[in-house]
């Protein structure tokens, strides 16, 4: 059962993610990278962490994929204006990327992992917090200050100043 | 295991899920070099750092720390900013040249 999922569930994942990746028109990319979105959720369950699995679907399918079809239907891009791909950059992609597998494979062949600790941590709600407020306080803190300094980024990106304000 | 259903000795373990990860982040490489379109680049990218994501689930789950599903926490957190203000810079952008094709924006190079 389990076995049968993984394939399952990879299978759509990879498959969505090339439809990411080779589509020409970028609202048909951004719903590939939901459906990615959803494999990846349920390998997170499969993983024993149903609680970043709900998680990534509330920060990504539900802010990240929305903020991207809001952002695609703002610029109104004409997908027939592109040009198609060069020959020459579609084969070194793929060597670079066959490298970078090939790589990521051998190393993963020949690591070993450290011995597991006496006591396995349940994924639980409970531990998770015991984590987030004792080990990794601060790093909490700071990506908290890291999430407000984005947000007044991008109002100051967004904003549009006076062209004539420098002038005076 | 949470669910008892899915508990019946899997066999796939921890070099299945690091090849999909593998694979996954290769797929998101091969964007990223390839696209012209700044916004599927940037989609390309969220791509490797959904990869990373699971390979760091992966070694959490089959180590028995929660360590690298903490730090998930952390990735999701910093991606959520990251796509907000790269975003921002898309639309500033094509409100200054009107395109977000790639090869359109050389200023820089000549």
């Amino acid at each position: 059962m389990s076995d049968t999922l993984f394939i399952i569930l990879a299978v759509l994942t990879v498959a969505s993610a090339l439809l990411v990746v080779v589509n020409k028109n970028a609202v048909n990319a951004a719903l590939g990278l939901l459906i990615s979105l959803l494999g990846l959720a349920g390998l997170f369950v499969l993983l024993d962490a149903p609680l970043l699995a709900f998680v990534l679907l509330m920060v990504y399918a539900g802010a990240v994929v929305a903020l991207f079809l809001f952002i695609i239907m703002l610029l109104d891009t004409t997908p027939g204006a592109a040009k198609p791909f060069k020959k020459m950059t579609i084969v070194a992609s793929l060597v670079g990327a066959a490298l970078l597998v090939s790589g990521i494979c051998s190393l993963a062949k020949r690591a070993v992992l450290p011995a597991a600790p006496e006591t396995i941590a349940v994924p639980s709600m409970k531990n998770y917090a015991e984590q987030l407020f004792t080990t990794y306080l601060l790093p909490v803190q700071v990506v908290g200050f890291m999430l407000l300094i984005a947000m007044l980024g991008v109002i100051v990106l967004s904003k549009k100043f006076d062209q004539t304000e420098g002038a005076k | 295991m949470i669910f008892p259903l899915l508990a019946a000795a899997p066999t796939y373990g921890l070099p299945a899920y690091l090849l999909l990860s593998a694979v996954l982040f290769a797929l998101g490489f091969f964007g990223v070099l390839l696209r012209k379109n700044t916004l599927v680049i940037y989609m390309c990218l969220e791509l490797m750092l959904l990869a990373s994501t699971l390979a760091l689930v992966a070694f959490a789950h089959f180590q028995g720390t929660l360590d690298g599903a903490v730090f998930v926490f952390f990735i999701l957190t910093i991606a959520a900013a990251e796509v907000a203000v790269g975003l921002a810079i898309i639309v500033a952008l094509f409100r200054k040249r009107h395109t977000i094709q790639v090869e359109e924006l050389n200023h820089l190079k000549h």
